[in-house]
């Protein structure tokens, strides 16, 4: 595979496009609501009707408005249709001739649409996932030539620090610096290693990404194992998500056959290699070391840090281990420049972010901002407020490692400093509304006993603390706890907090602290008088 | 001492290895074996394997999978305990998973799950005494946009209630009866 080769399939692909084109979401969302007979009808009734080349069908990723799927895209005259079902889809055949149609049209020019800037899911609802022609046609693969054939590995390095790029797991730790570390570590094997096993309850990002547009995760990671100098790449991805597995697998074997992935990538010197490995339901896992234990077959415990993997990872080798999104903001950092990505978002959280809207808020989706959008342009404009005009009382970030941040403070910019600021994290991307309805010690106690279940049993105030914590928010939230209760409550969440092993002990009690530093008075509510102390036991200090 | 320790385990290996081998599915799964060298970190992509062919994991095969990939039992054993996707006991006919991720919950999964339990009289993680229905939960399924959701036998179903819940599963739990009034 050479530039003209890549130029030629582009061409052909861009040759091959017709006047019309229906884009049909087959993404998960879409899918569950019967997204694939909508397509199916499509192509069946393109075929009867001879459109075959007026009008192409095509299955492409997430176009972001879940809540209304499944959804079609009608090119070229811009309407995105809704709640499309297989029994009315051929009236959009209609449509392109001419004739009108009855069908639901989403508003294009609503804040939800308006308001996002796509960098990591540019592609997202555009290119057929399934075929690497779609994505080479976007320019696809350009960036991996452009970095193996006109820059140097320490170039790529500069660049991606230039850019301000920071890990989009949720950590934000900057990823120049951390590939510069792997790149430095001695060592003849290296690996990249893709972290997909998006655990966050509410966070359906990750997932997206690669539905939708796989190949810039693998074009990323193979940027990345050029800069670093590793051979071989793995992508742990979660067993829940059967059609990420899928997509992935058909790409890398895409990749593979066209010579993108393999041995003496471009022509240059570069070899590498993806493989996948499958998670098997196990939350802790989405932690690099516990991730790493994983790759190597055995239980996912995490083990103390440093050494960091960067030094010694998988097998004892260096590793670079980043986030999907992280990894599919790289090919469009090299193709655009560090400066463009650079000028986007806040003075210390460069570029985008893609969140998962959910929970009790009219249009729930797929989102990609700028760094330092408020919480209340995202949750009130482009989400259109909760259901049924009632009052948002909180937003809560960052799943069981984050907190809520109480609608009061929704003007806060989002950018991984002020989240960290109100006690809760940036984290993958999940975004869940809670209004009026929503109980926050209910909810506090939701995330603790997912916690008390996750956690992976090797450090004890992790594996005995989360069980006490949730034992002593069942109590309150029966109605059956005391101040004394409530001490101890927070007490345990700060040696929790300070002493457990890994970033799941450290973050456990996080939602705990969130709600009770905002909604104190739903726990103080709920507590009944204490026992007097008996004064002997006073007397001896308790 | 040792010896005699020793001597039952051995056996209980040749028993499994023979049981194995009149079953097309460990020829499968010893295929699968070769395809990753034998390799020892390969060992959750063959459990996932195991499992897609025998539906569960049961002690036969986590010692096959022990005596060929070369680790001791207590490894494998504590692999497969250790993830919840694997699954030690057989499930149901069909199952049904309620996603109690937290888009769903704040959305009223709870209240399908309890919905679910007093039809079918089962708690989470169990089956139906008749072996129908397994019920179970997802930590997340990523399908927050059409929250709650509930997966029928590996199908999605959008903004469930509990009626949708119970109505979904009506012939399943009828076909249970009629069979068993056929038995």
């Amino acid at each position: 595979m050479d530039l003209n080769q890549l130029l030629a399939i582009k061409e052909k692909e861009l040759a091959s496009r017709r006047p019309y084109t229906l884009r049909c979401c087959t993404a998960a969302g879409c899918l569950s609501a019967g997204g694939d007979q909508v397509k199916k009808r499509l192509e069946q009734a393109v075929a009867e009707l001879g459109l075959s080349d007026q009008v192409e069908v095509r299955g492409v990723g997430c176009l972001r408005l879940c809540c209304q799927g499944p959804l079609v895209h009608v090119d070229p005259v811009n309407e995105l249709y809704q709640k499309v079902a297989p029994e009315t889809a051929r009236q959009l055949l209609e449509r392109i001739r001419g004739g009108t149609v009855s069908l639901e049209t989403a508003d294009l020019h609503h804040p939800f649409f308006t308001k996002q800037l796509s960098i990591v899911l540019a592609n997202s609802g555009v290119v057929d996932p399934e075929r690497i022609e779609s994505y080479i046609a976007a320019d696809g693969y350009r960036a991996l030539h452009d970095a193996l054939l006109e820059m140097e590995p320490r170039d790529v390095i500069q660049a991606i620090a230039t850019s301000g790029l920071r890990g989009r797991g949720g950590a934000g730790f900057p990823t120049g610096l951390k590939w510069s570390t792997v790149a430095k570590s001695p060592g003849t094997r290296k690996y990249v290693v893709c972290n997909a096993d998006e655990g966050d309850p509410g966070a359906f990002m990750d997932r997206s990404v690669l539905e939708s547009d796989p190949h810039s995760v693998l074009e990323g990671m193979a940027i990345a194992a050029y800069a670093v100098g590793a051979d071989q790449g793995y992508i742990y991805v979660r067993a829940e998500y059967p059609l990420a597995i899928r997509r992935l697998r058909l790409a890398i074997e895409q990749a593979r056959r066209l010579g993108i992935l393999g041995s003496g990538i471009f022509g240059s010197p570069l070899n590498f290699n993806v493989e996948l490995r499958i998670g098997a339901g196990a939350f802790v896992c989405g932690e690099e070391t516990a991730l790493m234990a994983s790759i190597e077959g055995r239980r996912g415990t995490p083990r103390p840090r440093p050494p960091f993997p960067a030094e010694s990872g998988l097998w004892g080798c260096p590793t670079l281990i980043n986030n999907v999104e992280t990894f599919a903001n790289v090919p469009a950092i090299i193709r655009n420049g560090a400066e463009w990505f650079a000028s986007i978002g806040t003075e210390k959280s460069k570029g985008t972010k893609v969140f998962a809207l959910a929970g009790k808020v009219k249009n729930t989706g797929l989102i990609e901002v700028p760094m330092g959008t408020t919480l209340r342009t995202i949750v009130e404009e482009m989400g259109g407020g909760a259901p049924g005009g009632a009052r948002i009382k909180a937003v809560q970030t960052g799943g069981p490692s984050g907190g809520c941040v109480p609608a009061e403070l929704m003007d806060v910019e989002v950018d991984y400093e002020s989240l960290t600021r109100l006690g809760s994290i940036m984290g993958s991307g999940g975004m869940i509304v809670m209004d009026e309805t929503t109980d926050m010690v209910d909810v506090a106690r939701f995330f603790m006993e997912f916690c008390k279940d996750e956690s992976c049993g090797k450090c004890i105030p992790c594996r005995a603390g989360t069980v006490q914590m949730h034992g002593l928010l069942t109590r309150i939230l029966e109605g059956k706890g005391t101040t004394r209760d409530l001490a101890l409550l927070e007490e345990l969440c700060d040696m929790v907090k300070h002493t457990s092993l890994c970033g799941l002990g450290q973050t456990a009690p996080n939602p705990v602290l969130s709600t009770l530093r905002f909604f104190r008075q739903e726990y103080e509510r709920r507590l009944k008088p204490d026992r007097p102390v008996h004064p002997v036991a006073l007397a001896a200090g308790r | 001492m040792i010896v005699t320790l020793a001597k039952p385990k051995q056996k209980r290996v040749q028993e499994v290895l023979s049981r194995a081998a009149g079953d097309k599915r460990y020829k499968i799964l010893d295929a699968h074996m070769k395809k990753h060298q034998h390799r020892q970190d390969a060992l959750i992509e063959i459990l996932h394997k195991g499992q897609e062919l025998f539906g569960y994991l049961d002690d036969d095969l986590l010692l096959f999978v022990a005596q060929r990939l070369r680790l001791p039992p207590s490894r494998v054993y504590g692999v497969a305990t250790f993830y919840h996707f694997f699954q030690l006991k057989p499930k149901g006919k069909h199952t049904c998973v309620v996603c109690m991720g937290t888009a769903c919950y704040v959305k009223g999964a709870d209240k399908i799950l309890v919905a679910l339990e007093g039809a079918l009289g089962v708690k989470a993680g169990q089956t139906t005494p008749d072996g129908q229905v397994s019920v179970l939960t997802a930590r997340c399924i990523g399908a927050c946009g059409i929250a709650p959701a509930v997966v029928y036998d590996g199908t999605v179903a959008p903004r469930q209630t509990p009626e949708d819940v119970l109505a979904t599963l009506q012939p399943w739990l009828s076909h249970g009866s009629e069979s068993t009034v056929g038995d």
